[in-house]
């Protein structure tokens, strides 16, 4: 903890400054402590114990939650429902943000206007876009059905946010189309960095397009696409604000996510301590789920 | 690129913004149309004339107040994390301070799932009083946003030539005096983007807001959902209260475009 071995450090700098690089951190650490780990820990005190809306029971119930935890079908479902969410998301939001960096990488006249223009749906508050995708689905006033209509020649009075077939292609559709400019934006910066030269070595030797995408393009654009992979990821396995906004969970359950499960469980039915066990079971899980992907983006680098 | 290509690339890239745009578009116009031609079957693409009618409603109802509250939470917040990321981003850029694992942890805490942070600070904050109050809600979000800020920051500063900083220092300013007057001014750019970033999160946020405030201090975004499941204006209120919650983030991002791929990519691309 010398501070003679930073860079900086010079024999003459004054002993007050030994303690100055702590004292600068001091407040950051502290408050995420105060946020971040305190109310963690008291969680985990609650998780053991019995308080729902009837009783306020602070007895030790041991892993009583955790085991009605493991044994809840609807906390599994809940599970599945963000992981198909994701699986399906995450692929389409890559191919198209891939294609249309695509498509956006030649400079011509107006690229400038279209991509400050693709970036709005990403800025929107997830809340809204959801907000917005339910005016966009209404069955009777919305204009995809609309839409719909004028293509097939006749009404199409589908009901986007309530028939069980639809509810996930309207949640993918709302998702996707948010987030896709995010993929664009981040794999057209990458894009654009590719070495030039390499790319014109590779035509000169007659590599063929999907030869040099996968030898040259995807290696170099690997490290961005990677980091946009696991934003995405994790920000899809805490899907909340859009399907609050569509579909609150429904029809029944059957597209309630981990978020939307733990909110009605902790907020509406107030099982406390049960919810402060899922809670950390989805810490957990999402703890081994992110250090499983940075080994595999760390090995495939 | 021929003329052929280029015209089929504009076909495609129209094509492509229009599908992008229309929600935004469709949202917009719904707060300008009377109730009338909201619920006109089949739907109008466009108001017959510009009607301002649904905002007005919103300012005398009081709920526009809305907007303001989400203005003072996510202001307030902005600047504590601001201040205090950017002071711990230098530590950590210049000294090393706690090594990679404190870097590390440090961003590790904006992975973890808003529903598994807002629960326990839920339960705090009850015992504490805080539900429902600026300080409460303000705290929060500034510990949300400093991994970000700390983050962002640490990578700017590191753009900053040390070289600079060192013959500061040898004219006798203090580190205080080398923060002020030669790293801020030299990473400024970075400040304002990482600002209007941090920002935008905590104005857009909503599963904090929507459990830790009740009538006080709800924000905007926990307003427009106050509407959803009615009939009749509640359509109109929801998109007039949407667009004023929008509007700003548009006009903050048009400001922002330099930044905005490393803003968003948590500084993974520079440049």
């Amino acid at each position: 903890m010398t501070v003679s071995s930073d860079a900086l450090a010079r024999p003459r700098a004054p002993v007050g400054e030994r303690g100055f690089k702590y004292l600068l951190i001091a407040p950051s650490v502290f408050l995420l402590l105060a946020i971040g780990i305190f109310p963690l820990l008291y969680m985990l005190v609650v998780s053991f114990v019995g308080i729902d809306m009837m009783a306020e029971d602070w007895s030790f119930k041991g892993l009583a939650n955790y085991k009605a935890a493991f044994a809840d079908a609807r906390l599994w479902q809940a599970l599945g429902h963000t992981l198909i969410i994701t699986a399906v998301a995450l692929p389409l939001e890559l191919l198209l943000g891939l294609a249309m960096a695509q498509l956006f990488l030649e400079k011509f006249p107006g690229r400038q206007i279209f991509v400050a223009l693709l970036v709005l749906p990403t800025v929107v508050s997830p809340i809204v876009a959801g907000a917005t995708w339910s005016l966009m689905f209404d069955n009777r006033y919305g204009p995809i059905n609309q839409i719909l209509g004028w293509i097939f020649g006749k009404e199409m009075p589908l009901l986007w946010t309530v028939d069980p077939t639809l509810v996930y292609p309207a949640i993918i559709v709302a998702e996707v189309w948010q987030w896709t400019p995010f993929m664009f934006l981040l794999l057209l910066a990458a894009l654009s960095n590719v070495d030039k030269s390499q790319l014109e070595a590779a035509s000169i030797d007659g590599a063929g397009y999907w030869m040099t995408f996968r030898k040259i393009v995807l290696p170099a654009i690997w490290p961005v696409m990677a980091i946009a992979l696991l934003i995405r990821a994790l920000d899809l396995f805490r899907i909340f604000d859009i399907i609050w906004a569509l579909t609150k969970g429904g029809p029944g359950t059957m597209t309630e996510t981990i978020s939307v499960f733990t909110y009605v469980k902790g907020f509406t039915q107030f099982e406390i301590s049960y919810a402060a066990a899922v809670a950390l079971i989805i810490i957990v899980l999402l703890t081994v789920a992110v250090t499983w992907m940075l080994k595999k983006i760390e090995i495939a680098r | 690129m021929s003329k052929g290509t280029l015209f089929w690339r504009y076909v495609a890239a129209i094509a492509i913004t229009v599908f992008f745009l229309f929600p935004i578009y469709w949202l917009f116009i719904i707060s300008f149309k009377t109730p009338d031609e909201i619920f006109s079957f089949p739907p109008k693409w466009y108001p017959g004339q510009i009607h301002f009618g649904n905002y007005a409603v919103l300012f005398k109802d009081g709920d526009a107040v809305t907007v303001w509250n989400s203005l003072v939470v996510a202001g307030v917040s902005t600047v504590l994390a601001m201040i205090l990321g950017t002071l711990c981003a230098y530590s950590i850029a210049r000294f090393r301070t706690g090594g990679e694992n404190l870097a590390n942890w440090i961003i590790s805490q904006r992975m973890v799932p808003p529903i598994a942070i807002v629960f326990p600070v839920f339960l705090m904050y009850v015992k504490l009083g805080l539900v429902d109050t600026y300080i409460g809600i303000i705290l929060l979000y500034t510990a949300f946003n400093l991994p970000y800020v700390i983050w962002m920051m640490r990578g700017y500063i590191q753009d900053v030539p040390k070289a600079l900083e060192e013959s500061a220092l040898v004219d006798g300013c203090t580190r205080w005096q080398v923060i002020w007057k030669v790293v801020f001014p030299m990473c400024r750019a970075g400040l304002l983007a990482t600002a209007i970033f941090t920002f935008i999160f905590a104005w857009n946020e909503f599963l904090f807001a929507l459990v830790l405030t009740r009538t006080e201090v709800t924000t905007y975004t926990v307003q427009v959902t106050h509407y959803f499941g009615g009939q009749s204006n509640f359509w109109a209120k929801i998109s007039a209260m949407s667009v004023l919650g929008t509007l700003p983030v548009f006009i903050a991002v048009a400001f922002m475009q330099k930044y905005l791929v490393r803003g968003i990519s948590l500084g993974a691309v520079k440049g």
